[in-house]
């Protein structure tokens, strides 16, 4: 059962930062089996979330290869990788990033716009998503109505919802209380467990780091690879 | 003295961080500049319009037309008639010989050299004393009219606007040709619209007879209007209304500048509504980026009021803005600007120029200050009720 | 459209910015709706003019009235079907600012000539059969048939010097083609010329229709060529030509009031691009979202657009309603100051054309800048 799901091949980042040239990865190879729950631990700036954006095609590498389900990110265009993230990838983000203007409900089915499904359809499948995630009763609130943990639930749920292979955590419990972020990680744990899907989580935190089955540290484009827990 | 003090501060400061609200500040200016050009180009019209007709009138000339009669074109009077005028009480003499003016109005077509269609110009036969008694009337070029011949002067601002007037040339109406010998000018008044002859030819020319429309009496004083008027009223052999020339270009003025002021105000009103929103707009903008300044002031001890005031002023010096450069465009682009229209009083062209007065441009600033003031006055409220603390953690 | 809920709320992020902006364009368009309506007064019917009809006028003015002999001369020319005409009586009502038109006419000959006024039979007869009986179109001061209206003419004094005129109304006719005024007075010519003081055996002008197959052009010609070198020349032109023509005497009110509006559109733009920019700079980290989840660029593109248009088009429609309201008002309590008042089909084409081009225009730098967005350094920002 050692299916790859994505895998990075000498991947490099350069940014251009006023005449430097900041070098974010460097000749940089992964691995990430299907099912896996990897944590990525390290210092601000060392490249977690360049690393997270080059898998989730946000970002696309100046060097190497870029590979998610046999699709080689680093080769398609800007208009396909839209289509490929609307159904491969889920993003969580540290912020939640709802938009303030819709309901909960509504930021779900965002991600089901991009399908021909119906509204009924969409409607369902934003309510089996907010079920997972346990806020069934609040799908009519809108993000600002909500608490912190709440909305971080939402935004996974929008995730989850086309449901995709991958999900991508860019500090998810950064700005959330011990137990309400201990919540959220069981929820991931679930998702990983019960639901199949493999997830990847960059995060300063050590006992977030513990939900996950093994966890690499990054420090200045480089992976440093360390037992897992 | 503390609070002026601090209006001034806050303001102060407000003005200095303008540059980096830019683009809403420079929607707000541009939304009054519209408005105060429209208002003093549409009402320009009016103000030009009304100048060229009102200053053909002069206090000390009457004009005696039929009873009933509006205008020249609907009047008409037998040579008894003229004779009776002539010899009334009131009349100025020079010597013997009363200083009076029969004249015989009539229309013809000519191009209008802005668009190349017909219109109606007024052709005015006029008696010997038609330059004694209208002020300021004077040959610029060319001569006068012979008396007894086809011969025309033409009026300097028909010369510019209608083709085919340029002395030495010839022109024809109907059946007879005219020769144009002389351009003549009239402090830019009415009277530059029309072509004159020698009302004798006009009449042969017009089957008229010896009737004319109208004679323009020159009195003795402008009181003398009175003399003249009660003497004829009460001359059971003549039935006819004297007004003085003054009153009488003043009503056929009245329904154009009327009918432009009756579409040009609440056009500027309308317009004005919706630069209120705009500038609203801009500096509730304004208010929200502000917003974590002015929490910070309220901290430190600044009272609701300066924070107000300095919004309000902040608003009306945009205004002001915007209102100074409207005013001054407006000026530029129409103030002069030569135009002919349909007097529908006369049925016959007028050509006057735009005049951009110093009370429009006024009227154009107070308009400008109103809406500084309406658009700054709501969101200078909100300003002055930011609640500090929430406002400080958004910081 | 599975979109536009989400391109509503958008717009109504800051309730008071876009109830603002869309009230600025609702004023806008409001505008445009009663220039265009006051513009279209003064284009004196051109657009319902009926290319068959033409006018006949004096070819010194208008003002020139010719004989009545012509009558049956300008009827005996090949290409002629009828013949009818009509002068202008210039009164007014009780006082002067009650001033509207007045023509003396030949009742059935007139309402022959012009099949697009509707009258009752019965009234048509009634009043070609009564001396001094007259038709008005509706609304006109409140008269109802059977009143006594004396009318004070500026130009034609009865012989025995009387100026004011009786008139008894016998019947309201309308006009089949809303862009058309009513607001005129007809009466019989009978009565005017047997009465009038002076200018007897003359009318204003004439009206003809052209036969079936001729052609107009010719037949005009082929009038004024009849009556050249005689004293009474004449013009002939379509009725539209001569609409036109009088209606360019009063200047370039369509390039005036284009001026206005265009200050008015350009002032709209500003206003409203400033609300889209606004709008999109608030939000990046938002459209950064939509692109992370997979909407691609176009998509982002038109959800902004939309939202522009949205804002213009609800203010502009608003506007237009309003305008439209306005002047069918004006025109039912003012129509007499100002006849022919109407907001033509076309105009309204061109507010819809504008309100998508201003929808457009408005929004396309914001909307440029949002599909331009790069994602990591949007995201980085929030």
């Amino acid at each position: 059962m050692t299916e790859i799901l994505a895998k990075l091949e000498h991947v490099s980042r350069v940014y251009q930062k006023g005449r430097e040239k900041v070098d974010v990865l460097h000749e940089l190879d992964l691995e990430i089996e299907k099912g896996d729950f990897l944590a990525l631990m390290g210092p601000s700036g060392s490249g977690k979330t360049t690393l997270l954006n080059l898998l989730g095609g946000l970002d696309r590498p100046t060097g190497g290869t870029v590979t998610v389900g046999g699709q080689e990110l680093s080769a398609m265009s800007n208009s396909q990788l839209s289509g490929w993230r609307s159904t491969h990838v889920g993003f969580i983000f540290q912020f939640y990033n709802l938009l303030p203007v819709l309901t909960a409900q509504k930021n779900v089915e965002l991600p089901l716009l991009l399908t021909n499904m119906s509204g009924k359809e969409r409607s369902r499948r934003a309510g089996i998503a907010l079920e997972i995630v346990g806020l069934a009763d609040r799908a009519n609130h809108k993000p600002r109505e909500l608490s912190g943990g709440q909305e971080q639930r939402v935004a996974i749920a929008r995730a989850i919802v086309s449901d995709p292979e991958l999900l991508l955590c860019d500090e998810p419990t950064g700005d959330l209380d011990r137990q309400t972020a201990d919540e959220i990680l069981k929820l991931l744990q679930t998702l990983n467990r019960e639901h199949g899907k493999t997830i990847i989580m960059v995060t300063h935190d050590a006992q977030a780091a513990e939900y996950a089955q093994r966890t690499l540290h990054m420090d200045k484009g480089k992976l440093e690879a360390r037992a897992a827990a | 003295m503390k609070v002026i003090n601090q209006i001034a501060a806050v303001t102060a400061l407000n003005v200095r961080n303008l540059p980096q609200r830019l683009g809403g500040s420079l929607v707000a200016i541009v939304g009054v500049a519209a408005v105060v050009l429209v208002f003093a180009a549409v009402l320009s019209m009016a103000a030009g319009f009304e100048r060229t007709m009102v200053s053909a009138g002069s206090e000390d000339t009457a004009i005696v037309m039929r009873a009933g009669a509006t205008a020249e074109l609907n009047s008409g009077l037998g040579n008894d008639d003229v004779q009776i005028v002539r010899n009334a009480p009131g009349v100025l003499r020079d010597g013997d010989e009363p200083v009076v003016s029969p004249e015989l109005y009539v229309v013809v077509d000519i191009v209008k050299k802005s668009t190349g269609d017909d219109a109606n110009v007024p052709l005015r036969g006029v008696g010997s004393g038609a330059f004694d008694v209208r002020s300021g009337v004077e040959i610029v070029a060319g001569r006068m009219f012979e008396e007894g011949r086809n011969e025309l002067i033409v009026g300097r601002a028909a010369q510019q606007e209608f083709a085919g007037l340029d002395v030495g040339g010839e022109i024809r109406f109907g059946q007879t040709t005219w020769n144009v010998v002389g351009v003549f000018a009239a402090n830019g008044s009415v009277s530059e619209s029309e072509l004159w002859t020698d009302v004798r030819v006009l009449q042969t020319m017009y089957r008229r007879g010896n009737s004319v429309q109208s004679v323009r009496v020159r009195l003795e004083s402008p009181g003398a209007l009175e003399t003249l008027g009660t003497a004829l009223a009460e001359d059971p052999r003549i039935e006819v209304d004297v007004r003085s020339e003054r009153d009488y270009y003043a009503s056929q003025a009245a329904p154009l500048s009327q009918f432009i002021r009756i579409v040009g105000y609440p056009l500027t009103v309308l317009m004005a509504i919706g630069a209120v929103f705009g500038a609203l707009n801009s500096m509730y903008a304004s208010v929200s980026v502000r917003g974590k300044e002015i929490a910070t002031l309220r901290a430190l001890g600044f009272g609701p009021l300066p924070v107000l005031v300095s919004t309000i002023v902040e608003s009306t010096l945009l205004a002001l803005v915007g209102g100074l450069a409207g005013g001054a465009l407006a000026y530029v682009a129409f103030n002069g600007f030569r135009v002919s229209t349909l007097n529908g009083a006369s049925f016959s062209q007028v050509v006057f120029d735009f005049a951009v007065t110093p009370e429009l441009l006024s009227q154009g600033l107070v308009a400008a200050l109103i809406i500084g003031l309406v658009g700054g006055f709501f969101p200078a409220l909100r300003a002055a009720r930011l609640p500090v603390a929430q406002a400080l953690r958004e910081l | 459209m599975k979109y536009l809920g989400l391109v509503w709320r958008n717009a109504w992020r800051k309730k008071a910015r876009t109830s603002l902006t869309m009230l600025s364009v609702m004023v806008a368009f409001l505008l445009f709706a009663l220039l265009n309506a006051i513009a279209f007064a003064f284009r004196s019917g051109q657009d319902v003019a009926d290319a068959e009809r033409l006018v006949v006028i004096h070819k010194i003015s208008l003002i020139n009235p010719l004989p009545i002999s012509y009558e049956a001369r300008i009827a005996a020319t090949p290409g002629v079907a009828e013949v009818t005409h009509a002068s202008w009586f210039g009164g007014y009502y009780q006082e002067p600012r009650n001033q509207f038109a007045q023509f003396p006419v030949d009742a059935r000959a007139y309402f022959e000539m012009y099949p697009e006024l509707d009258i009752e039979p019965g009234q048509l007869e009634s009043w070609a059969d009564n001396r001094i009986g007259a038709v008005v179109g509706p609304e006109q001061f409140g008269w109802t048939i059977g009143d006594r209206i004396p009318i004070l003419s500026t130009i034609w004094p009865q012989t025995d010097g009387e100026r004011t005129w009786e008139f008894e109304l016998a019947g309201i006719f309308s006009t089949s083609d809303q862009r058309g005024s009513t607001a005129y007075m007809l009466f019989n010519y009978d009565y005017f010329e047997e009465a009038r003081a002076f200018g007897k055996g003359t009318v204003g002008w004439y009206i003809l229709r052209v036969a079936p197959g001729a052609n107009p052009v010719e037949v005009a010609q082929a009038i004024d060529e009849q009556f050249a070198n005689s004293p009474n020349e004449t013009e002939t032109s379509t009725e539209a030509a001569f609409a036109a023509s009088f209606a360019k005497q009063f200047g370039n009110i369509a390039l005036i009031v284009q001026l206005i509006l265009g200050a008015v559109f350009f002032t709209l733009l500003l206003v409203a691009g400033n609300t889209m920019s606004q709008s999109v700079r608030e939000r990046i980290p938002e459209l950064a979202v939509l692109k992370t989840v997979g909407f691609s660029d176009g998509s982002v593109l038109g959800i902004v657009l939309s939202e522009s248009i949205l804002i213009i088009a609800l203010g502009g429609l608003l506007g237009l309603g309003l305008g439209w309201l306005a002047v069918q008002g004006a025109a039912s309590s003012m129509g007499a100051m100002l006849p022919g008042i109407y907001l033509s089909g076309p105009a309204i084409l061109t507010a819809i054309a504008i309100i998508i081009g201003a929808g457009i225009l408005a929004g396309i730098f914001p909307a440029l800048k949002a599909m331009r967005l790069s994602i990591v350094d949007a995201l980085a920002r929030g």
